[in-house]
């Protein structure tokens, strides 16, 4: 293949859906292209004219027309056109037109039709109309259940390889000039020389892996039995040799080592030695697993080491990333984590301050009761105590507890929330009556204003103590909530606040990288609004779920939504929450505080296309939020006229 | 340069004046007379193939971008390492007719040029001499309108290595799209000059850059040819009509 058809191929391998393809398949693509060169303005396809080729947008952008000679669509880089029209009667019913100097690479429509007959995945793009994001989430999706981390990504170093002849003194010296525990002990081909045990090493000799020496077996088989140093290591070693694949999974070597009872795992590449695996080199792996996390947080006994362990919290957000977890899981794993710590401090709170005076309820609210939390964020919670509470004799109890559990947060880089929506605030440590009146007030009497900062309110999340009280909230939220259209038409003109920045990212997407020096805020102008309006949607449905996959699902139930808005807001949700993850996840990694917002530079030209997409999913749904929701203030003033 | 006709002699001196010239439209005449005389098969083939009237708009020919890679810039000393080439029209340009000639170079490579080119000595050392390749070079220009970014490389090279290899001389009519950017950019107004705006860069990834094209890895012979390709699309679709003749483009 020519280096020019190589350059082709590689820019069209990055996007739907030449990724699809295979090897073959694409090299077909990449030495069949014409390529041509259209100015700003000029028509690239006219109405009804014969269409023979897939045309793909290699630089530059396009504006698609309906037969009206409205816009229907601007593509860019990486964005391909004319399929549908090929599809039908290779007429253009879509005219098209550049808006910028633009090279376009045509496709032969021969070639396009056998590759929708050859593979799948290519054919299920077009023929949907090109969804790329829900093409793209299905792809993450399939990854993620494949990935399992493979034993050789824990190997960092070559073994130490000693002859079986090798006097054991000398052995032991190796040992510590390597700063290893363990030395593969290698003879020479012996008999057979095509064994399991055989194989080259890399100077092209065959060898036999014999056995295994570590630093226990110096001490136990040879200093303990008095043998001297000069004693060959191929009379110490042992031979029941243990190994493993470099391809199994790191669960599956561990299971080896503990079924033998071993602490050392010699890993094969086929059959050559690549390295020894050390038990705790599988716990150090261990560690930063958002498991062992959760688990240790509880073995804590106090605050000292609650904070030591708060410095894992990163490392199990960023393994959890690298490992291919899904925003879904990822969000649900750092809220357990953050409700962890709240339930150890509330012991520990208790334990200090003695058993409460009244029962209570302690809660998390916003992103944490939502399970959608990244890193660290800031606190939001909430207490709701007993009927029987009375201010004088029990508020000094719960104040203290309130201040240890937040300051104890503060201490583990969970900032204090800046609105002051803590149960440390008088306002927020109120009996479950005075609740109830709080939600009967923002759902029966709704004032915008009012409710922009008490929208929080309406993601619960349980941590400790009673219950029934959460409950009997969210079921107070569920049966008010959908017969008060006030209250609806406020939150949804809430939810209308922050818009996505599809303006901004129109020209992010055609100016060159690192031209433009606005970021993306991808919490306020993207998570934040869609978690928004799907809960104005949830609330409407009588939804108790938290959880903004939960609630869509709810919602999937009812007829709120039209057909299909409620799988792209799903998909429009994770990416955008990916996004964001991944980003978070690249500044922990260099070692930056985590943020939200994302320089265009840092995106890769095809996930700009995706989170155009995504942001263009979110612009419809807030259309259609406007207009499900209307104040009907105006409406009956309107009849009353 | 002896072997010129004067006229041609002058014009190629000041090629960067006076692209406009008549002088371009005995180009035929001299192609017609280097075919009568040549001794050589191959370059007798290419003559034959004949050019365009210099009245033939330029959406009407097939062209072909050539670009040709050297050990350094001196015609009497450096030699060709490799040629790309690839056929085109004004509408299209089909990657699969591109082809591309390693050539072994009639002394060693220095160190130097092997930066700038990114061939090696073993990728050179098997590669055949222009004389045997120098026959499926023409065969892809015959019949096709030449187009180079910066006319003096392919042209002194080529024609310094056809009289070393085949003891004639080798010239025909070229689009230059350096040229043609540089005219474009010399237009810029008295006051704009005067204001102190920078002189642009004419080499051929700046100019692209221009057009809104994509950069490609360059100095590959194969690249840089698909790449001066586009760069005429571009050229031809912002500055001149498709019907423009040839005349005026080419010298």
């Amino acid at each position: 293949m020519d280096i020019e058809q190589l350059e082709i191929r590689q820019h069209m391998a990055q996007f739907a859906p030449f990724e699809y393809l295979g090897d073959e398949w694409l090299d077909q693509v990449a030495t069949r292209v014409e390529i041509s060169y259209f100015q700003a303005g000029t028509d690239i396809l006219a109405l009804d004219q014969e269409i023979n080729e897939l045309c793909y947008v290699r630089s530059g952008a396009v504006e698609v027309s309906r037969r009206s000679g409205q816009l229907f669509d601007r593509l860019m880089e990486g964005d391909i056109f004319g399929y549908s029209d090929i599809m039908r009667n290779r007429r253009v019913r879509f005219p098209v037109r550049a808006i910028e100097d633009t090279l376009i690479y045509f496709v032969p429509a021969e070639l396009f039709d056998a590759l929708r007959a050859d593979n799948d995945d290519f054919a299920d793009f077009v023929e949907t109309g090109g969804d790329r994001l829900k093409a793209t989430i299905d792809q993450q999706r399939s990854d993620n259940q494949m990935t399992s981390t493979r034993v050789r990504r824990l190997i960092r170093r070559k073994p130490t390889m000693v002859d079986i002849r090798t006097p054991v003194g000398e052995v032991a010296r190796r040992m510590r000039e390597d700063n290893v525990t363990s030395v593969l002990v290698l003879s020479d081909e012996g008999e057979e020389a095509n064994g399991p045990r055989h194989f080259t090493t890399q100077e092209g000799q065959v060898r036999r892996l014999a056995g295994l020496l570590t630093d226990r077996d110096c001490c136990v088989r040879a200093l303990a039995e008095n043998l001297s140093g000069e004693t060959p290591v191929g009379e110490v070693m042992s031979t029941s040799l243990i190994t493993a694949q470099s391809d199994v999974s790191i669960y599956e070597a561990m299971m080896t080592m503990l079924n033998h009872n071993i602490q050392h795992l010699p890993i094969l590449y086929r059959r050559r030695p690549i390295g020894v695996l050390q038990l705790s080199d599988v716990m150090r792996y261990e560690t930063r697993s958002s498991l062992y996390l959760v688990s240790s947080i509880f073995t804590q006994s106090g605050l000292a080491g609650l904070v030591r362990l708060s410095g894992d919290v990163p490392l199990a957000f960023a393994r959890l990333v690298d490992e291919g977890a899904d925003a879904h899981m990822i969000g649900r794993t750092m809220a357990t984590i953050c409700r962890s710590f709240i339930r150890k401090l509330l012991e520990l709170g208790e334990a200090e301050l003695g058993p409460p005076p009244v029962p209570y309820c302690f809660m998390v609210l916003g992103s944490c009761a939502r399970d959608e939390q990244t890193v660290f964020a800031d606190q939001d919670h909430a207490m709701v105590l007993d009927e029987s509470f009375v201010p004088e004799q029990h508020d000094e109890y719960f104040q203290s507890l309130a201040r240890f559990v937040s300051e104890g947060m503060a201490a583990c880089s969970y900032p204090l929330c800046k609105g002051d929506i803590m149960a440390t605030n008088k306002r927020w440590r109120q009996p479950l009556s005075v609740w109830q009146g709080y939600f009967r007030d923002w759902i029966e009497k709704p004032d915008p204003e009012a409710l922009l900062h008490s929208s929080i309110f309406f993601d619960l999340g349980y941590v400790h103590g009673e219950l029934n009280m959460l409950e009997s909230l969210q079921s107070l939220i569920s049966k008010l909530a959908p017969q008060h259209p006030f209250f609806l038409a406020a939150m949804a003109r809430n939810a209308l606040n922050r818009t996505p920045p599809l303006g901004l990212f129109r020209t992010f997407i055609l100016e060159k990288d690192g031209q433009h020096k606005d970021a993306i805020d991808l919490k306020r102008r993207g998570t934040a609004p869609l978690v928004d309006l799907v809960r104005v949607h949830a609330l409407a449905c009588g939804s108790s779920a938290n959880n903004t996959i939960d609630r869509l699902k709810d919602i999937a139930e009812t007829r709120l939504l039209p057909e299909g808005v409620n799988d792209r807001l799903r998909y429009a949700f994770e990416f955008i929450s990916m996004v964001r993850i991944r980003h978070q996840a690249l500044a922990i990694e260099g070692n930056e505080a985590p943020d939200n917002r994302l320089r265009p530079d840092n995106v890769e030209s095809h996930e700009r296309h995706n989170l155009k997409d995504a942001f263009e999913v979110l612009s419809h749904a807030q259309k259609f939020l406007k207009f499900r929701y209307p104040m009907p203030s105006t409406s009956t003033r309107g009849r009353g006229r | 340069m002896r072997d010129w006709p004067q006229r041609l002699q002058k014009h190629y001196r000041r090629w960067q004046w006076h692209r406009r010239g008549k002088l371009v439209s005995e180009w035929p005449a001299y192609l017609a007379d280097r075919q009568s005389k040549t001794r050589d098969e191959r370059l007798a083939h290419y003559f034959a193939a004949g050019t365009f009237d210099p009245q033939t708009p330029i959406s009407e020919v097939p062209m072909v971008a050539l670009d040709i890679e050297t050990t350094g810039l001196d015609p009497s000393r450096d030699s060709i390492v490799s040629i790309g080439v690839q056929p085109f029209t004004l509408g299209r340009i089909p990657v699969a007719q591109s082809s591309y000639w390693t050539v072994k170079p009639r002394r060693a490579l220095s160190n130097r040029s092997v930066v700038y080119h990114r061939l090696t000595h073993s990728d050179l050392a098997n590669a055949p001499r222009f004389d045997k390749v120098v026959g499926e070079v023409l065969e892809q220009l015959a019949g096709r309108l030449v187009v180079v970014h910066y006319t003096r490389i392919e042209r002194e090279f080529l024609n310094a290595a056809a009289r070393h290899y085949l003891k004639e001389p080798l010239l025909f009519p070229l689009i230059d799209t350096m040229a043609i950017e540089a005219y474009q950019h010399r237009r810029l107004p008295w006051f704009q000059r005067l204001l102190g705006r920078r002189p642009v860069s004419l080499r051929l990834h700046p100019s692209r850059e221009r057009y809104n094209l994509p950069a490609y890895q360059a100095h590959h012979a194969l690249i840089d040819a698909l790449a001066t390709a586009e760069l005429l699309q571009a050229q031809i679709a912002r500055h001149y009509a498709p019907d423009t003749p040839i005349g005026v483009l080419w010298e």
